[in-house]
């Protein structure tokens, strides 16, 4: 199984667990990630406008490398990922940025959005499946009562998204029982946890993490796994509760997690 | 139909005359609460041509673009594109970016995450 991966900015800097443990699980799993050489940023968040060419290119760019390599492209950072499958769906089926992106780029082959975006916890559950990583997990994760964090990113808008119900997710839930854990399932599980907002105004993410956090440890939560940097960062600012990204807790039941440390 | 409100509705590709005013995007929405303007009153405004009232709103930075308006609108208005494109529409124009370079370093500390950091400026400036 092979993939083109994309790391992002953030996993290069503040979130190298979240890389590190995902490459070594991929590794044990037979799934090989391979990194374009220059990709650029993705700009973290979609640009929402329709009229707006230049801040999608990035993730045109890295979608049309794919391509050429023949390879559909896998993320782990939720953040990336919606952005490339949003940006992709544009080139896809909105022929005005298609057209204007093909234009500007003038790539050896135009782009039109044939690039598969795959987040790692979709290969997981379509590729490799949870069966067969139930069979492959070692140091099984048993009594540990897990609450998967959601937020928006990897959800919203479903129609795009479409990796999950974007109103009663269970893919990391059935990840959590696939590494042996208890899934706990809490009703702000895809509420947003105030994102960027928080390096201007932290009173009002906090605001919004208590709500969270609040829920998740009334439910029975003794931890909370997250795909997203920033998420983790809103989340841990708050408490207490542990937050672990989900390729940690996977790298430690498939027992990599020490030689990716 | 003013020609803010056209470009907003050209920027957003969403019509808020569709809106039939059920209010699920306020009650979806995390941060109502903090808004002057709440999503659904954002609709009905330019609805009715009052899209001026909406370019000093506190509602186009305390919008976190999380889609849950969007996700639960049984008319696909999607309330927040639009209230997007209000901000844009303000970000765009020369002097107008709610964030600069110089108030970043204060804001720092040793855990914030890159992402951050290019989300706020994506969002907060042109």
């Amino acid at each position: 199984m092979k993939f083109s991966y994309y790391p992002g900015c953030t996993l290069k800097n503040k979130a190298k667990d979240l890389d590190r443990y995902a490459r070594a699980c991929a590794a044990a799993l037979g799934i090989e990630l391979i990194e374009p050489d220059d990709w650029q940023c993705c700009g973290g968040v979609y640009p929402l406008g329709k009229d707006e060419i230049a801040p999608k290119l990035a993730a045109v760019r890295v979608l049309a490398d794919a391509a050429e390599q023949g390879n559909q492209l896998v993320t782990v950072c939720s953040a990336c990922h919606h952005v490339l499958k949003r940006v992709n769906d544009d080139m896809k089926n909105d022929a005005d940025t298609r057209e204007r992106a093909n234009r500007y780029m003038d790539l050896q082959r135009p782009y039109t959005g044939q690039t598969g975006v795959l987040h790692l916890l979709e290969v997981l559950r379509d590729r490799v499946g949870f069966d067969t990583l139930k069979e492959k997990v070692v140091n099984p994760l048993t009594g540990k009562k897990i609450g998967a964090y959601y937020g928006c990113l990897l959800l919203r808008p479903g129609d795009v998204m479409t990796l999950d119900d974007p109103e009663n997710p269970r893919v990391m839930e059935d990840l959590i029982r696939a590494l042996g854990a208890e899934p706990v399932v809490y009703p702000y599980r895809n509420e947003c946890c105030g994102g960027y907002v928080s390096l201007g105004d932290k009173e009002l993410t906090g605001r919004m993490c208590d709500r969270i956090l609040e829920s998740a440890v009334g439910f029975g939560a003794q931890m909370l796994l997250t795909a997203c940097p920033l998420c983790m960062y809103n989340l841990r600012a708050h408490s207490d509760l542990p937050v672990y990204y989900f390729t940690e807790l996977l790298a430690e039941a498939l027992g990599v997690k020490e030689a990716a440390q | 139909m003013s020609e803010l409100t056209e470009r907003i509705m050209e920027i957003s590709g969403a019509d808020p005359r569709k809106c039939m005013k059920c209010g699920k995007c306020t009650a979806a929405c995390p941060v109502a609460g903090e808004m002057d303007i709440k999503p659904h009153q954002f609709a009905s405004c330019l609805a009715k041509g009052q899209s001026d009232l909406l370019l000093s709103s506190n509602t186009l930075h305390k919008c976190l673009s999380c889609f849950a308006c969007v996700e639960r609108c049984p008319r696909d208005v999607r309330p927040g594109r639009l209230i997007d494109a209000v901000r844009q529409c303000v970000v765009r124009a020369r002097g107008q970016a709610f964030l600069t370079p110089e108030e970043i370093p204060e804001l720092l500390d040793d855990e914030l995450p890159q992402q951050l950091l290019v989300s706020a400026f994506r969002r907060y400036r042109r």
